[in-house]
């Protein structure tokens, strides 16, 4: 099966050319989704069938590199297009196309109508083909090659509706805030490939691994080679202090929220990590740096959440707030519990954000919570999912989130240190708290709608039946991976342990067994997590007139809060304006328009001048061609005579 | 003793089908009423009968009639090419020489004979053959450039190709000479067993500085490029593509091998000679090129340019060097087919509508034509994910690898300019607006031809192994 | 065949004009045949110098041949001269045409196409 994996990449880019090519010429909707549809579903039937094999056969024999040729040859440099099919990757593959062809089944549904249908289905599938070639290249150019593709799709996503307003400008400016950030990011993932490169001599994994294993913790050039990569994954996977473009992104349609800005591509910082594990491994400076960002990010972006008034914005910050889950767990060297999370939160996430789109599409495009409430009665089964996403993400025990959540605590307490459990606990009730601030005002409580307006409805199949799908996933997606000191069998772990051997051998973890220690700490957060949710659930529908009290006493850091601590306007001031002003007072008015203006104008002037007026020596005449002929001759011969 | 052994058939098995199939075409012509249309048949059934011969070829690795002829590998490697761009240059001809009334069959004719001279001079192994071969592409392109034979532009055009290209001809043919004189052979596979001997002889080196001056008019080198541009632009259309990319891949083939028998001896002096042509070619095509208002003009400028950036590649005498030409080759003609099929659908009786003004709107008007148009500039300036980014990267690379450094810098800031002219048409395109609202005509056979190429290009630039693969077992 | 037995003769008795001679008057004519085709304005002559050109050579080769010893050089002389007639037959149909148009075959009026 394994020599089957190009196929995985090829159908997403068959449906993205034939409805890139054909599809405004058909007009029907449902062909166009269903091609979309089919191409990802397709994807996902080979890389199940490869994961069933994988799982078959000896662990020694579950990595295998398809080679489909060589891309770039040039002395001893070579590149090959070629996929590394490994637990890693074919775990991401699983991720990437089984809730992508759930989100392209949904979008059929929440699209229904829209100008550009055919154009949002290329766009989705062209993601996925960047997406797979991203998680599956074996080399880092090709997975750059992906990683600038998803930057792309999710570029041209954000700006979809392009002729829409958002917040204070358009889409278009959210589009391009991400792709600017993003780029920031890109830059750093490109030169710790440079280093790479100069380090190692290559740049496909095998090689560099290898050579990888034979350094020694600590060497200064792998603090660069990570920390630049940590920098290339805080611009894709939004932290801190990178993060500030997510929130914008919501001004995409809900799918590529769900899809591109929860499940998938903003999980591809955690995967570049766990993929270069052993080059983090031999950097313990920059696993710290990893480890505090992730916190922070956690706590801080959980913090904004509080507060947030805007359906998407809130399931936002909680992205933001999760992915630093994954980079604490990561930064402590806990590999599996950070790709554990990143698979749980795909499911819930996307979950609760189709769940999203369908009340926004109920409510008639209505973002505000606060213009919500209620919903329950009209729309019960999105209700209940969205409920189901909201336990697993707060952690509820025994559903997905619980699971994955408590091995990155216990993760972060027994590798990391005790004060890193603490916030990160803290961030999980806050979490829970906000998750069930959402569902309060959504779905329970007085209808604060406008009756005459809006008639909410509840969604149609496609969307509904995707919806059941995650919320199943939601529920039963943390079973594979039960911690030992529940009396569980971990597989996920030991699926994928192998892949992080190499890593593990150079951090030598401390050894922790004191099963008391780990089930109180569990108990303690999901305490923590209880209070968040009752006291989320209990202010919101029944005493409204606490959170506004507490809001008007502190309203200080009520204000720092619904302001996102004003790193957007901090930003604004200490960095895009500066280079605003520079850029248009100095380097654009004088330096660009008087200096490099006028020598560029004036070489090229310079250089058509005197174009316009030598080639008058082709005067049209073939005696002077002659001529020339002759000149030309007289010199070479005189030159090889003379020599 | 027998007259032909089996590889003698078979090694020329291309050249006899070509032959065949243009005598019956020249029959059909002679004694068929309006038979333009049948005679384009016969020739296209030709043409793939010849592919594959040289396809079934391939894996020889041999040679006919005594070292005269090259039979597999590089002979059919560059076959296969001639052969597909004499397909494609036939099928952007016949809707082209329909609308102009000039639907003759001898047109067809003039294709297959030039083609035999190609395909000969590919198979090469020996510099009787290689004359032969130009001589039979040279003369069947003089005819051809004359071809509308009432318009004064063709017959000039025609006329300064035939004066210059038989001049030209005069010192290959005197370098030959002197190569034979020196050594006592003309086979190249002989010549070269008998170095470093003949290589001090001052004659020898002068002979070949003729045979290079032969070939430099071939592919326009400067400064053996001053018919091109008059030529590329008085010709009629379909016969431009043909010339610009048959003639100047056979040219450059024959260039390639002949050449790596001196060049086996990595002589300084003819290294640095073909250098200083290929940054003067490189040099003053794009820099002529930037004050071009006709696009057929402009483009033969790029000819000649691209000349230059190949010459690189025979220059570095390196294996990159000569698999990079080889791709370029393939780059280059589907792109120049591509670009021509494009002007020859969008040029009006007479000359008209061939100036960058002509084009303004066409992203509106046509936006499908208008892409790929776009898609051939970007590959000529070398932009990927396109063929032509890979084939200059190559030759760029094996510059850099034979220490000349300064060439492939130089390469790269004169295409620079040329960005300016080859963006210039996108500039046009997509942000000028229309001028001129005359319905475009797009005949299908042509237009079908451009979107191949456009494939190709594409193709090529993504998977190059395609045919690196392939020239693994040739180089 | 009494005249050619003589020459044989000759041959063997080595009083042969040496190589040298007969290159440098192909060099001449060579020369003559460039500055022919530089300097006058017919077509015509124009394309007699280019044949004056290739008689040069076809000198140079038939000498070459002769003291090599070699036949190849004498047969490369016929290739020329058939090549010679096909391209005066297509160069002279050229100037046909273009004189039929232009009523003129002086190559300086021929500059429609130039820049």
């Amino acid at each position: 099966m394994y020599s089957f994996a190009p196929l995985i990449v090829l159908f997403p880019l068959l449906g993205f050319l034939i409805n890139g090519f054909f599809g405004r010429k058909i007009k029907n909707e449902t062909l166009v989704g269903s091609i979309g549809t089919l191409a990802v579903a397709s994807s996902f039937v080979v890389a199940l069938l490869i994961f069933v094999e994988m799982v078959g056969s000896p662990v020694e024999e579950r990595k295998h590199i398809v080679t489909l040729f060589q891309w770039i040859a040039a002395g001893s440099f070579s590149v090959n297009v070629a996929f590394q099919v490994d637990q890693l990757s074919i775990l991401m593959t699983l991720i990437v196309t089984g809730v992508g062809s759930l989100i392209h089944l949904y979008s059929i549904g929440y699209m229904h109508g829209d100008a550009g249908f055919w154009r949002f289905f290329t766009y989705l599938n062209l993601f996925i083909f960047a997406m797979l070639n991203l998680v599956l290249a074996d080399n880092y150019l090709l997975m750059f090659l992906g990683w600038e593709g998803v930057g792309l799709c999710s570029y041209l996503l954000i700006g979809f509706w392009y002729d829409r307003n958002f917040e204070k400008g358009t889409t278009g400016d959210a589009a391009k805030k991400a792709f600017i950030v993003n780029r920031i990011g890109d830059f750093g993932f490109l030169l710790a490939m440079f280093l790479i490169f100069n380090t190692f001599g290559s740049l496909t994994y095998e090689s560099v691994f290898a050579q990888a294993a034979g350094f020694s913790p600590g060497v200064s050039v792998m603090f660069w080679i990570t920390l630049l990569m940590f920098v290339g994954a805080t611009g894709k996977s939004a932290q801190i202090p990178l993060y500030v473009w997510l929130p914008d992104a919501m001004a995409g349609p809900t799918p590529v929220s769900a899809l591109i800005h929860a499940a998938t591509m903003v999980t591809a910082g955690i995967y570049m990590a766990a993929r270069s594990s052993i080059l983090f491994s031999l950097a313990p400076a920059t696993m710290e740096i990893v480890a505090v960002v992730g916190l922070l990010t956690a706590f801080f972006a959980g913090t904004i959440g509080l507060v947030q008034n805007d359906i998407k914005k809130v399931l936002a910050y909680s992205t933001v707030s999760q992915l630093g889950y994954m980079f604490l767990a990561v930064g402590v060297g806990a590999f599996t519990a950070g790709l554990f999370h990143v698979m749980t939160h795909a499911f819930f996430k996307a979950l609760l954000f189709l769940g999203s789109g369908a009340v926004i599409h109920a409510m008639h495009d209505e973002q505000d919570i606060q213009k919500m409430g209620g919903l329950q009665k009209y729309m019960p089964w999105t209700f209940r999912t969205f409920v189901i996403g909201s336990f697993a993400i707060s952690g509820f025990p025994l559903l997905s989130g619980f699971f994955s959540k408590d091995e990155i605590l216990w993760k972060s307490f027994a590798d990391g240190a005790p004060w890193m459990w603490v916030i990160a606990a803290l961030a999980a009730g806050v979490t829970a708290f906000y998750m069930f601030r959402l569902v309060s005002l959504t779905f329970l409580g007085k209808e604060r709608f406008d009756h005459h307006h809006v008639h909410p409805h509840e969604a149609p199949k496609t969307m509904l039946i995707p919806l059941l799908i995650l919320a199943l996933f939601s529920i039963i997606g943390g079973y594979v991976g039960i911690p030992h000191v529940l009396g569980g069998h971990n597989y996920f772990e030991e699926f994928l342990e192998p892949v992080f051997a190499g890593a593990n051998a150079k951090m030598m973890l401390p050894m922790h067994d004191s099963a008391a220690l780990e089930l109180g700490l569990m108990a303690v957060s999901v305490a923590v997590g209880l209070l968040g949710m009752f006291a989320g659930w209990k202010i919101f529908t029944e005493k409204p007139e606490i959170a506004e009290n507490t809001a008007k006493k502190f309203s200080g850091l009520h204000k720092l809060l619904w302001n996102k601590y004003f790193v957007d306007e901090a930003y604004d001031a200490v960095i895009v304006n500066p280079i605003k002003q520079t850029s248009d007072k100095f380097l654009w008015k004088i330096f660009d328009v008087k200096i490099i203006d006028n020598t560029l104008n004036f070489s090229a002037k310079f250089v058509e001048a005197t174009s316009n007026i030598l080639r008058r020596i082709q005067t049209g005449v073939v005696q002077s061609y002659a001529v020339i002929f002759v000149a030309g001759i007289l010199f070479i011969l005189g030159y090889l005579i003379v020599w | 003793m027998e007259f032909f052994s089996p590889t003698d058939l078979l090694g020329s098995s291309p050249i006899l089908a070509l032959g065949l199939f243009s005598l019956i075409a020249l029959l059909v012509n002679a004694f068929l009423k309006n038979s333009a249309g049948m005679v384009f048949y016969v020739s296209a059934v030709g043409i793939f009968v010849a592919i594959g011969c040289s396809i079934y070829t391939f894996p020889m690795n041999a040679t006919a009639f005594s070292d005269m002829l090259l039979v597999g590998g590089y002979a059919s490697f560059f076959s296969v090419l001639f052969l597909v761009i004499a397909l494609f240059s036939m099928f952007i001809a016949k809707p082209y020489l329909e609308r102009e009334q000039y639907h003759y069959g001898e047109y067809y004719v003039l294709i297959l004979l030039a083609t035999i001279g190609m395909v000969m001079l590919a198979s090469s192994a020996d510099l009787i053959t290689a004359f032969l071969g130009i001589e039979m592409m040279s003369v069947s392109f003089y005819v051809l450039a004359g071809y509308f034979r009432g318009k004064l532009s063709s017959n000039e055009s025609a006329l300064k190709y035939f004066l210059l290209g038989a001049f030209a001809t005069g010192f290959l043919l005197y370098g030959i000479a002197l190569i034979y004189g020196t050594t006592g052979t003309t086979n190249l596979l002989r010549i070269v067993t008998m170095y470093p001997q003949p290589f001090n002889d001052p004659l020898h080196i002068i002979g070949w500085g003729l045979i290079l001056i032969g070939f430099g008019f071939k592919v326009a080198a400067v400064p053996f490029h001053m018919w091109v541009p008059d030529v590329y632009e008085g010709a009629p259309t379909p016969v431009t593509a043909f010339m610009s990319t048959g003639g100047k891949a056979a040219a450059f083939s024959v260039f390639l091998m002949t050449f790596s028998v001196p060049m086996s001896m990595r002589d300084e002096r003819l290294m640095t000679v073909l250098a200083v042509l290929a940054a003067a070619s490189m040099l003053l095509g794009n820099w002529f090129g930037l004050s071009q208002t006709n696009l057929k003009r402009m483009l033969a400028y790029s000819s000649i340019a691209h000349a230059g950036y190949m010459i690189i590649g025979i220059a570095s005498a390196t294996p990159m060097g000569q698999q990079g030409i080889a791709f370029y080759l393939v780059s280059y003609a589907l792109t120049n087919l591509g670009a021509f099929g494009i002007i020859a659908m969008m040029e009006k009786e007479n000359g008209g509508n061939l100036n960058y003004e002509d084009y303004a709107g066409l992203g509106k008007r046509k936006p499908a034509l208008a892409a790929l148009l776009a898609m051939f500039m970007f590959s000529l300036t070398g932009i990927p994910p396109f063929a032509g980014f890979i084939g200059k990267y190559y030759l760029f690379a094996s510059a850099v690898q034979s220490h000349m450094t300064w060439l492939a810098i130089f390469g790269v800031i004169t295409s620079l300019f040329s960005t300016y002219y080859y963006l210039r048409i996108i500039v046009y395109m997509y942000f000028k607006e229309a001028t001129n609202h005359e319905e475009i005509k797009l005949p299908g056979l042509t237009f079908a031809t451009v979107i191949l190429c456009g494939a190709g290009i594409v193709l090529f630039g993504i998977v190059p192994s395609l045919i690196f693969d392939l020239m693994k077992s040739i180089f | 065949m009494r005249a050619r037995r003589e020459c044989l003769a000759c041959r063997e008795k080595k009083v042969m004009i040496p190589l040298n001679h007969y290159l440098l008057l192909s060099a001449f004519l060579f020369s003559c045949g460039v500055l022919g085709v530089v300097v006058r304005r017919n077509a015509i002559i124009v394309f007699m110098s280019i044949e004056l050109m290739l008689n040069a050579v076809n000198l140079s080769l038939v000498a070459f041949g002769q003291f090599l010893g070699d036949a190849t050089g004498q047969m490369l002389v016929f290739f020329v001269m058939v090549v010679a007639a096909a391209e005066a037959a297509v160069g002279l149909a050229i100037i046909i045409s273009l004189f039929r148009n232009k009523q003129t075959v002086n190559i300086d009026e021929l500059n429609i196409l130039k820049w």
